[in-house]
């Protein structure tokens, strides 16, 4: 029979890019003497080792087994664990990584990098006091040792004397099926020996007192048979002696455990080939071996397949909620085939249950989609461990909250921002050991990822303790840009905002790890797509702090609903800076039809929603009206609604299905009554006031110039 | 040849249940509908539903034709008023104005839109060779939202290509300016 | 027909493993490792374990000298996955009480021709 082993693929390839991250997870924190964490080590490399040897991906056995050497030195204490060691280990979990990958796609690898990470191994593995047993393991070459390999089709009669100890039974072995086993070789023919079975009455029933001779007639080899017996050779007497009866001339290869896949698969084909002239031999077993030789397994997973692994309690919680809004159902239904008034507060009980059971109900399937941010948070250990070694700088890691939990494709999405976040903090904010004590504080920087919930938000927050961000060099730099007019007065926030502006660098000098100014505003773009923002806080000489606001979903947000028209818009709180009503002192018309509203320090332009979208409002005044004061690119702006209406929670739904992208929308909800709502998309409706404002000046100068043409 | 015997062979109404009438009339199905009293077609098997007129919600800085979007049951479904996009008849909203959803599925993907026409009138079958080409006369529908024309009696009703039909156009969001 | 346990932490082996015994028609209960695999076999009858041997909680060898101990067990063949072909593992597993070893890497008929030595 023939099992598709290429099904199985997949999930080894997850499991072992899981064991990698284990690996390198406890590499970057193992201390001498731990040994329950080089146990996990250890048992990660295994499992990958084994696994990559079933599934034919022989490169990263081999590769994988040096590996596992090396750690079970350290597992069995007789090496101890140095820096240098985990140095390479950490470079061979890169490797195995890269040869994984590269077994995956069926791609090219780093060829290089391998031969001198495997040179690296083998040298340390050979510097230690541990030649006795290095080389004990051979690597089980994927084989098929079931049939004679050596190309011999001799047909041989065995005979076989098989005395097996009294209490062969006792580790589970039967003689029934080892005779079972070789009448699958050949022809058998067996007499039981009962000469030693002692008096019924002193007969123990868990004991063997029997022993066996066998004649075999078989094109099978010696160790063949021997490998029936594999199992029970220490605790029986065998002797096998073999009477050959017929010869094909054949050369007589001796097999051997070192040969390369290539000439096994070659003496696979020779079996095939000789097969015929067997004929009362049984085929089946040799057809079989052939067919599903060497299982090299197609990696079919190339393709990204979306799917998540969810805990067994999230799934069981939702069948428990199911449960119960199946009863809450039954409950109403029963009620309502025969309603009469007197049952109504029957009927307001269970639907305020109803009500109940889905906010759960809707919960718990967010929670699905919702994993530990420690998922994006396991890869800084060691990319801070790699950066601080690079810039020789003293750096500990801290990071807290990695079990606070995130949407699956907020947190795919918010992977890389973080990693440039950090690559800055290491190096740009933390300073050279020197510079730190010179400057009172410790040799050793500190950087710590916090992460932790905030009303529908998860706020990430990536610290540091190094020097700051000076804002003058920011300033100066911005000016020097051309990026502000020098002189210009920006609040700390305005200028550390300068920061996320396309071309924007101040370090002194660019490095390969960051500052080449290109990034910090393709990370605030990555935040805005995903309707977060993100926020500096410095103080010079004390550190710095971004600080990434993120909705914890793509599906749900939190959104103020407002009444424009006879419109219902809803406005994402999460760029709600607060609402308000225009005190008309406060009102300020700048070169014509741009109005301006003073908010405390800051001038912030009034866009009326009913002018933008082309919809009729009674409320077409701005003295007294409603604003809204949103915030986006760091641009703040009041929208100018008629009412103001519920704060909740809406499902984001895509027009794009069905529709377009419309902009100034970012999508549409279904609100309670059953009616569409849209979501305004902020940076979209400035896009539109922009566009409105240009189409106006156009049309002002066109006019102008009619008016000069005129008299003509 | 007997005739006689020829005209057993044929099934007769009602001895073989709705899979004789299908036998029968192996042509396509079409919906007819009305737009200011000219009769149109489309596929039947593009037919999501047909509902009565509910106001949408606007969809800002639209075409005028695109009247906004309905949630049908939980899906949304953007609203294209056919007479404003036809330039046909008077878009007014009364009773018995209704909506005919269509979903056209692509490969890999389907597009559900409501058209709202005047009326809604028949189910007619029609033999794929009856569908005539349509004269390229310019008329108030454009060429490539006409599939073909199909006489009915004295009557010509017009084929509408449904995948075309569903293709929006990207509106220029100043449009209302 | 022979009811196998499956002990393994890997999914994608004790998947490969159990595929292919029900492909060969036997029935299969897995565990991730050697606890779970213990409470299985102590809630159930089976004329097979087979095991892994490097396994978090629970090693495959505790596992066996374990089941050595439930009477239900005493005469079960076990056998154990292994990759390490030394002759160290072996006694080892000997010692407490497994039947037989099987040397990763395994195809799945290999697997199936091997474990017609213990069980039907």
């Amino acid at each position: 029979m023939t099992v598709d082993l290429s099904q199985f693929i997949p999930s080894f390839l997850e499991e072992s890019f899981e064991g990698l991250e284990l690996m390198e997870s406890s590499l970057l924190n193992l201390e001498a003497g731990d040994n329950e964490t080089i146990h996990s080590i250890f048992r990660a490399a295994h499992s990958i080792k084994g696994g990559a040897g079933t599934f034919g991906f022989d490169v990263v056995t081999e590769f994988t087994h040096l590996v596992e050497t090396l750690l079970d030195e350290m597992r069995d204490g007789r090496r101890e664990v140095s820096p240098k060691d985990i140095e390479i280990l950490l470079t061979s979990v890169d490797c195995m990584r890269i040869l994984i990958e590269a077994a995956r796609d069926e791609a090219d690898y780093d060829k290089e990098k391998i031969a001198q990470t495997t040179a690296q191994l083998s040298e340390t593995l050979a510097n230690k006091d541990t030649s006795d047993n290095v080389n004990t393991e051979q690597v089980p070459q994927n084989s098929n040792n079931l049939i004679d390999k050596s190309g011999s089709n001799n047909l041989s009669i065995y005979k076989i004397h098989f005395v097996p100890e009294h209490n062969l039974a006792k580790t589970g072995n039967d003689p029934l099926f080892l005779f079972n086993a070789l009448a699958d070789l050949g022809e058998l023919t067996i007499v039981a020996n009962t000469s030693e079975l002692p008096a019924l009455t002193d007969i123990d029933p868990q004991e063997l007192y029997l022993s066996w001779d066998i004649s075999l007639k078989t094109s099978a080899s010696v160790e063949d048979i021997h490998e029936v017996f594999e199992w029970v050779e220490d605790e029986c007497l065998l002797e096998i002696t073999q009477t050959t009866i017929q010869s094909q001339a054949e050369p007589e290869q001796t097999p051997d455990l070192e040969q390369t896949q290539a000439s096994t698969t070659a003496e696979n084909k020779e079996i095939i080939a000789v097969q015929p002239a067997i004929t009362q031999e049984p085929p089946a077993v040799v057809a079989e071996e052939t067919a599903t030789n060497k299982p090299k397994g197609k990696a079919k997973a190339k393709a990204e397949v979306s799917s998540i692994r969810v805990g067994v309690d999230k799934v069981d919680n939702l069948i428990n909620l199911v449960g119960e809004l199946v009863i809450t159902q039954s409950m109403l239904s029963e009620l309502g085939s025969d309603f009469q008034m007197d049952k109504i507060e029957r009927l307001t009980n269970g639907l305020e249950q109803l009500l109940q059971n889905t906010k759960e109900l809707q919960e718990s399937v967010m929670r699905i989609r919702m994993l530990p941010i420690s998922f994006a948070f396991n890869r800084f250990p060691r990319l801070v461990h790699d950066l601080a070694n690079k810039t020789g700088k003293e750096i500990e890691l801290i990071i807290k909250g990695e079990q606070t939990e995130l949407d699956k494709t907020v947190m795919e999405q918010i992977g890389d921002p973080l990693v440039h976040l950090v690559r800055n903090a290491v190096d740009h904010g933390i300073e050279q050991a020197e510079v730190r004590v010179a400057n009172g504080k410790p040799e050793k920087g500190t950087i710590s990822l916090d992460a932790y919930h905030q009303g529908g938000n998860i706020v990430i927050k990536i610290s540091d303790d190094g020097g700051g961000i000076n804002r003058e060099k920011v300033f100066a730099k911005a000016v020097e840009k051309g990026i502000v007019e020098p002189n210009s007065t920006l609040t700390d926030a305005q200028v550390f905002d300068l920061l996320f502006e396309p071309g924007f660098s101040t370090a002194d000098q660019v490095t390969d790890i960051s500052g080449r100014g290109v990034g910090m505003d393709v990370v605030k773009r990555n935040i805005q797509s995903l309707g977060g923002r993100i926020q500096v806080e410095s103080t010079v000489g004390k550190g710095s702090c971004f600080k990434v606001n993120l909705p914890l979903t793509l599906a749900i947000l939190d959104g103020q609903l407002v009444k424009v028209g006879t419109e219902t818009y809803i406005i994402p709180l999460i760029s709600i800076v607060e609402s308000l009503q225009v005190d008309n002192d406060l009102i300020n018309k700048v070169s014509g039809d741009m109005t301006l509203y003073r908010l405390r320090d800051e001038n912030v332009p009034i866009l009326p929603v009913y002018q933008l979208f082309g919809l009729k409002s009674e409320f077409t005044k701005i003295d007294n009206a409603l604003l809204v004061v949103v915030e986006a690119d760091g641009q703040k702006v009041g929208l100018m609604v008629d009412h103001l209406l519920a704060q909740q929670q809406v499902v984001i739904k895509s027009l794009k299905d069905n529709y377009q992208q419309v902009i100034g929308i970012s999508g549409a909800t279904i609100l309670g009554d059953g009616s569409v709502a849209m979501i305004l998309d902020i940076p979209g409706m400035i896009q539109i006031a922009l566009t409105y404002a240009q189409h106006k000046q156009q049309h002002r100068s066109a006019a102008s110039h009619y008016e000069i043409g005129a008299p003509c | 040849m007997d005739i006689q015997e020829l005209a057993g062979n044929i099934p007769v109404e009602g001895e073989y249940s709705l899979e004789g009438i299908d036998f029968i009339t192996s042509g396509e199905q079409y919906l007819t509908f009305l737009l200011a009293n000219e009769q149109y077609a489309v596929d039947i098997l593009c037919v999501e539903e047909i509902r009565s007129w509910e106001q949408p919600t606007k969809i800002p800085n639209a075409p005028s034709y695109i009247k906004g979007v309905i949630n049908m049951r939980g899906i949304i479904v953007p609203i294209v008023d056919l007479r404003l996009k036809f330039n046909v008849g008077k878009a007014s909203y009364h009773d018995t104005t209704v909506v005919i959803v269509l979903t056209y599925h692509r490969e890999e993907s389907s597009r559900t839109i409501g058209f709202v026409v005047d009326a809604v009138s028949d189910v007619l079958n029609v033999e794929t060779q009856d569908i005539q080409s349509s004269p390229a006369f310019g008329g108030c529908v454009q060429p490539q939202y006409i599939e073909g024309l199909i006489n009915v009696g004295k009557n010509v009703v017009t084929l509408l290509n449904v995948e075309h039909l569903q293709e929006v156009e990207k509106h220029a969001f100043n449009a209302n300016f | 027909m022979a009811n196998v346990l499956v002990v393994d932490d890997s999914n994608s082996i004790r998947d490969m493993v159990s595929f292919t015994l029900k492909s060969a028609g036997y029935q299969t209960v897995e565990a991730k490792d050697g606890q779970e695999g213990l409470s299985k076999a102590q809630s159930g009858s089976f004329d097979l374990v087979i095991s892994d041997v490097n396994m978090p909680i629970m090693d495959g060898i505790t596992l066996c000298s374990e089941l050595r101990k439930l009477s239900n067990f005493k005469f079960t063949p076990i056998l154990m996955l292994t990759t390490e072909s030394s002759t160290d593992m072996k006694m080892r597993g000997k010692a407490a009480g497994a039947t037989g070893w099987l040397v990763k890497p395994f195809n799945p008929d290999k697997l199936l021709a091997t474990i017609k030595r213990v069980v039907r």
